[in-house]
């Protein structure tokens, strides 16, 4: 009997250090299936963030770069500008793309650079310990905001797919989750989607996942599942917010 | 080549193609903004890369990416520029990537002013980022050098995989020179694939390259910081340049001045000659590494009384000249940074006041 179900080659044999709960293995898979069922792993450049997922080329058996807080689309740029022909994408969270990189992103989807961005939205600051991020629920809890979120003093949490989409240039913006086997699967063809666009030398593409921090969110990884789909979904709607004509 | 009449900042783009660098991204600022605009019509000739980043921030990390990928590199900035891209030298020193930095200085701190300036030497030589990084600098007197050097940073941050900056005032930058380009650069791009992340399949490889700077083993951080001394190290005894002026016979003082600068007292010094007072010069033409010995062998002539380092900063490099004098002579500075460049007639009120 042949085997159906294996590990993608563009994942490594690493245990991973994210916490249980956390949906980072899953969002890895997922590109891990995308760069194999598309045979781009040699010539896939991949950008780790600083944050939970500062690792992630450990997990990964493809060349990777890492960049500073928030600078990965400006890394991707200038990867991409010099070397076309390669695939480029940028793996980061919400404090590392919607709080310190937040002028690198918008300019890089303005621009409509050929490169893909996956967003990690867990609305906290994980590695870190738990802080406040741009993201971050009104009323939420986090050691910045032990009292939660105050949207007086820090205003509303920014929704990223909503303002990249509001741009002329970017091409395809979609906001998925992979909370469950249902949406596990619709975020596996957005991300496959989204290199595909490149693959064509297209348009920016960037796929939010909308994620879990149990650890920071101080609940068991079933509390947290149940906490997005109620609270995160119902702020950060999945759907397609932009794609290409 | 025939010599041509070029502006500074046109002639430092047109040096980086002739160096075989065909990728530019850079960040508006004052006074060397003409490289850019001199590049974005160039560029497209020799099918190259030309991007106008949105900050210098952003810059940085196009340079970082670009260069992790193999590719020749570099930007030009002036000082407010270079401070906000000095976080990506950092990180771009660590990760041991070769980018060459041009930096035409203006006056600070602060947005200062647009005029002429050696105001960055501390930060150049000594503190362009967090962390033990270093920066190769070197230093040009004329658009003739300024070319020269360019063409020279290439190799030399494949070398070393490491940035290389040029600190040129803005003087260089702004005015016109005759200048005679040297042949393109032969030597194509150092091979990358051993640590570029140019796609294993380019290297026809299975085995990936990683571009990095986080190492949270404290020995591997060690480690990784003992390799980047080393190589500076070796820039201190491979890379060393400086230029004597009125050095062969006696002089009672001796100068010690780079860039623009140099040009003056090359005047104040000729100048003084014809009164019958000699002064000596060492030009460093690189700032790091400092010129140590032929500082301290120039002071040590028996005649010399008095060096001075005149700057066009407010003493920054009189540290490193003291430390080459060792406290035998008396070391002393003077300079303005307001823009204002000193006049010969200024430089030779202090030799006469200080030397004479």
């Amino acid at each position: 009997m042949g085997k159906t179900f294996k590990k993608p080659e563009a994942l490594s044999d690493a245990h991973t250090h994210y916490c249980p709960g956390c949906t980072h293995g899953v969002i890895h898979r997922l590109v891990a299936e995308t760069i194999d069922e598309l045979g781009i792993r040699g010539r896939t450049v991949g950008i780790a963030p600083v944050g939970c997922a500062v690792l992630a080329y450990n997990y990964f058996t493809f060349d990777f770069q890492e960049a500073a807080h928030g600078r990965a689309p400006a890394m991707a740029t200038g990867i991409k500008r010099v070397r076309p022909d390669l695939m480029v994408f940028t793996y980061q969270g919400d404090g590392d793309l919607a709080s310190i990189g937040m002028g690198e992103i918008i300019h890089a989807a303005n621009r409509g650079e050929k490169f893909t961005t996956i967003f990690v939205n867990n609305a906290i600051y994980g590695m870190t310990g738990g802080q406040m991020a741009p993201t971050t629920m009104p009323g939420q809890r986090t050691s910045t905001s032990p009292f939660g979120r105050n949207v007086e003093e820090v205003g509303m949490p920014i929704k990223m797919a909503e303002l990249l989409a509001a741009l002329q240039t970017p091409g395809y913006i979609t906001r998925q989750t992979v909370i469950k086997p249902k949406y596990i699967k619709k975020a596996k063809k957005a991300i496959k989607q989204a290199f595909t666009y490149q693959m064509e030398k297209k348009c920016f593409s960037l796929v939010e996942v909308v994620s879990t921090c149990p650890t920071n969110w101080g609940m068991t990884p079933v509390e947290a599942v149940d906490w997005t789909e109620k609270t995160l979904l119902e702020y950060y709607q999945p759907g397609d917010y932009k794609v290409p004509a | 080549m025939a010599k041509v009449l070029m502006k500074g900042n046109e002639a430092i783009g047109e040096a980086a193609i002739r160096a075989g660098c065909l990728n530019y991204f850079a960040y508006p600022i004052t006074p060397q903004s003409e490289v850019a605009e001199y590049l974005v019509r160039r560029m497209p000739e020799v099918g190259g890369v030309f991007l106008q980043g949105e900050s210098e921030v952003a810059v940085g990390y196009m340079l970082f990416g670009a260069a992790g990928a193999g590719a020749r590199v570099f930007t030009t900035s002036s000082s407010p520029g270079i401070s906000l891209m000095s976080e990506s030298i950092s990180y771009i020193a660590a990760a041991q990537c070769p980018v060459v930095f041009v930096n035409i200085m203006r006056g600070g701190p602060g947005l200062g002013g647009i005029l002429p300036s050696q105001g960055d030497y501390l930060q150049a030589t000594k503190g362009i980022g967090h962390g033990d990084c270093r920066l190769l600098v070197m230093a040009p007197a004329s658009v003739q050098e300024a070319v020269e050097m360019v063409m020279k940073a290439f190799p030399l941050a494949e070398k070393y995989r490491n940035p290389v900056m040029i600190l040129g005032d803005g003087l260089i930058g702004q005015m016109m020179e005759p200048v005679e380009f040297p042949d393109h650069l032969k030597s194509e791009p150092s091979n990358k694939d051993a640590w570029a992340t140019n796609g294993m399949d380019h290297r026809k490889s299975n085995t990936r390259n990683l571009v990095k700077s986080l190492f949270l083993d404290p020995v591997v951080l060690n480690d990784n910081n003992l390799a980047l001394k080393a190589k500076y190290d070796r820039m201190r005894v491979e890379e060393v340049m400086s230029e004597p002026y009125n050095t062969d016979g006696d002089y009672k003082g001796l100068i010690v001045s780079y860039g623009t600068m140099s040009r003056v007292c090359r005047t104040a010094i000729d100048m003084l000659k014809a009164d019958g007072i000699e002064v000596g010069m060492v030009r460093p033409q690189t700032l790091f590494p400092f010129p140590v010995k032929a500082v301290e062998d120039a002071a040590l002539k028996p005649s010399c009384t008095h060096v001075l380092s005149i700057e066009m900063s407010m003493g920054q490099m009189v540290e490193d000249v003291a430390c080459c004098v060792k406290g035998r002579l008396p070391v002393s500075w003077y300079g303005k940074c307001g823009g204002d460049i000193p006049t010969p007639e200024e430089v030779i009120g202090v030799v006469k006041e200080r030397i004479a």
